[in-house]
């Protein structure tokens, strides 16, 4: 089980500041819960300012068949729009961020972890359900579970012809990370605070 | 000493790295580094390096200070979590160690406990961060420290030949805006594309000293190639390599070779770090052929 909870109200509005925003929301799978109500709330918010190109709501955006489909009615809509925030749980974003490889794609929620059963679709993105979410400083690659040492200030020196020193089959996170934000030219991302981790999620769930 | 001062003052500052033992007897480290490199600024001692259990930096280092060396404490994120860091932090200027290396860490993958655990709480970012937070008197979960803070000399390193170069300078960036005061660099076969590296890396005006490692062998070139990140050698040198065995095996070549890599790089960098890797006994000679 895994909840996702809206990120606080003063960081979407930042992220979003200046931008035309096209609005995905998954109320996908039964083992997550989705904060319908706020979330609506919000976005009633943000449509207000003119700011939203369109939206979506549906569910398993994980499953890339699915999420194309979805989509594929909307790209003009997308196309109009600076970023794609997607209100989802962070295997959602990272598909989304994956097929719109162009697009700045940003994370509304933050996804925590609960015990028990998790979301049974297979795909190769993982969320580490850390709580506070980094995909909006990576272009929806998470550095938790794409990179081997989970770092979130940057690429290590590690990387030999792009891949982990860990398992050279696996590419590396950050040289993907730094890729994508090149391609939506976002590289102002990296010039973020630094960050540290805060493993102190339980006070927040 | 602050090796910073050095570096304000325009001086070329030389450091070599040593590698504590798995062991508790240092008698041998002590007297190469007495013999070897006392002749040059500062002495790196590495911490657990390639993930490998061996005797700690930190109590390393104060040997190496107790005999009248200026030791630089490198410290990694992989073994230590926040407050064990900050806390061996607070030790090390207890022991009056001015001098840091401040690095991620290899992965346990590659050492010799696969089986432990990564730890990488921080990076070398979030680190650089914390000893910033520590020398102005508040630990990194915003509690005073009593007394004066402690103050250090804040290095870290950059792979200039790396293939990922545009990330690495944006990790660069982060680390000098986190903090970092100088940095030393992965092993340099390349000059020129040191020198490109060096080009870009101005603009961020943090001394670098130029990382090199002697060449033992052909073998050691290629394997170094196919292993080790950051770091390739080119088909002449390795070609050089082969072409004397003998004078290879003497470590003659090695020498000729890293001298005319710091020669040609001299006068781009603000010092040299030598990785010697046991042959510390050719540092003097590697020094006189670079001319310096």
């Amino acid at each position: 089980m895994l909840i996702t909870q809206l990120k606080a109200k003063e960081t979407i509005v930042s992220l979003v500041e200046g931008k035309k925003i096209f609005i995905i929301n998954c109320q996908g799978c039964k083992e997550v819960h989705f904060p319908e109500e706020e979330a609506k709330e919000l976005q009633k918010e943000l449509a207000a300012d003119g700011k939203v190109t369109g939206s979506i709501t549906t569910d398993y955006i994980c499953n890339p068949e699915n999420m194309k489909l979805r989509l594929e009615k909307h790209m003009s809509e997308i196309k109009a729009a600076d970023m794609v925030l997607v209100f989802s749980c962070g295997v959602g974003v990272q598909t989304i961020a994956e097929y719109l490889d162009d697009k700045m794609v940003c994370a509304a929620c933050d996804s925590c972890r609960l015990p028990g059963f998790q979301g049974v679709t297979p795909i190769e993105y993982d969320c580490g359900q850390c709580g506070e979410c980094y995909l909006n400083l990576t272009g929806g690659i998470c550095p938790i579970t794409a990179c081997s040492k989970s770092l979130l200030n940057g690429q290590c020196g590690g990387a030999k012809n792009g891949k982990c020193e860990v398992d050279p089959n696996m590419e590396c996170g950050w040289e993907r990370i730094y890729r994508r934000l090149e391609k939506v030219g976002r590289l102002d991302a990296l010039k973020c605070p630094v960050q540290v981790r805060n493993y102190a999620t339980d006070d927040e769930v | 000493m602050k090796i910073t001062e050095l570096f304000e003052r325009g001086e070329f500052v030389v450091s070599a790295e040593v590698g504590p033992p798995k062991g508790i007897h240092i008698e041998h480290l002590l007297e190469e580094a007495k013999t070897y490199l006392s002749g040059i600024t500062a002495v790196n001692v590495t911490d657990n390096q390639s993930s490998v259990m061996r005797l700690g930096s930190l109590a390393t280092c104060k040997a190496l200070k107790d005999e009248g060396l200026l030791p630089i404490y490198q410290l990694t994120c992989r073994d230590r979590n926040r407050i064990a860091l900050q806390s061996d932090l607070l030790s090390a200027a207890m022991l009056g160690i001015e001098n840091l290396l401040v690095l991620t860490g290899d992965h346990i993958k590659l050492g010799d406990h696969k089986g432990a655990k990564p730890v990488f709480d921080l990076d070398s970012v979030s680190l650089l961060h914390t000893v910033c937070k520590l020398e102005a008197g508040e630990d990194l979960g915003g509690n005073k420290l009593v007394g004066e803070p402690p103050k250090f000399a804040k290095g870290a390193v950059v792979s200039p030949c790396s293939d990922s170069l545009d990330s690495q300078l944006a990790k660069m960036e982060r680390k000098v805006r986190a903090g970092a005061e100088y940095f030393q660099t992965q092993a340099v076969y390349e000059p020129e594309k040191f020198i490109k590296f060096m080009e870009k890396a101005k603009q961020f005006g943090k001394p670098v000293q130029l990382g090199i490692v002697i060449p033992k062998s052909a073998g050691m070139a290629k394997y170094m190639n196919d292993n080790v990140a950051g770091i390739h050698v080119p088909q002449e040198m390795i070609d050089e390599l082969k072409a004397d065995k003998e004078k290879t095996k003497a470590g003659i070549t090695g020498v000729e070779i890293a001298a005319r890599i710091i020669k040609e790089c001299k006068p781009y960098c603000q010092g040299v770090h030598i990785m010697a890797l046991g042959w510390e006994s050719k540092v003097p000679d590697l020094l006189k052929q670079a001319g310096i």
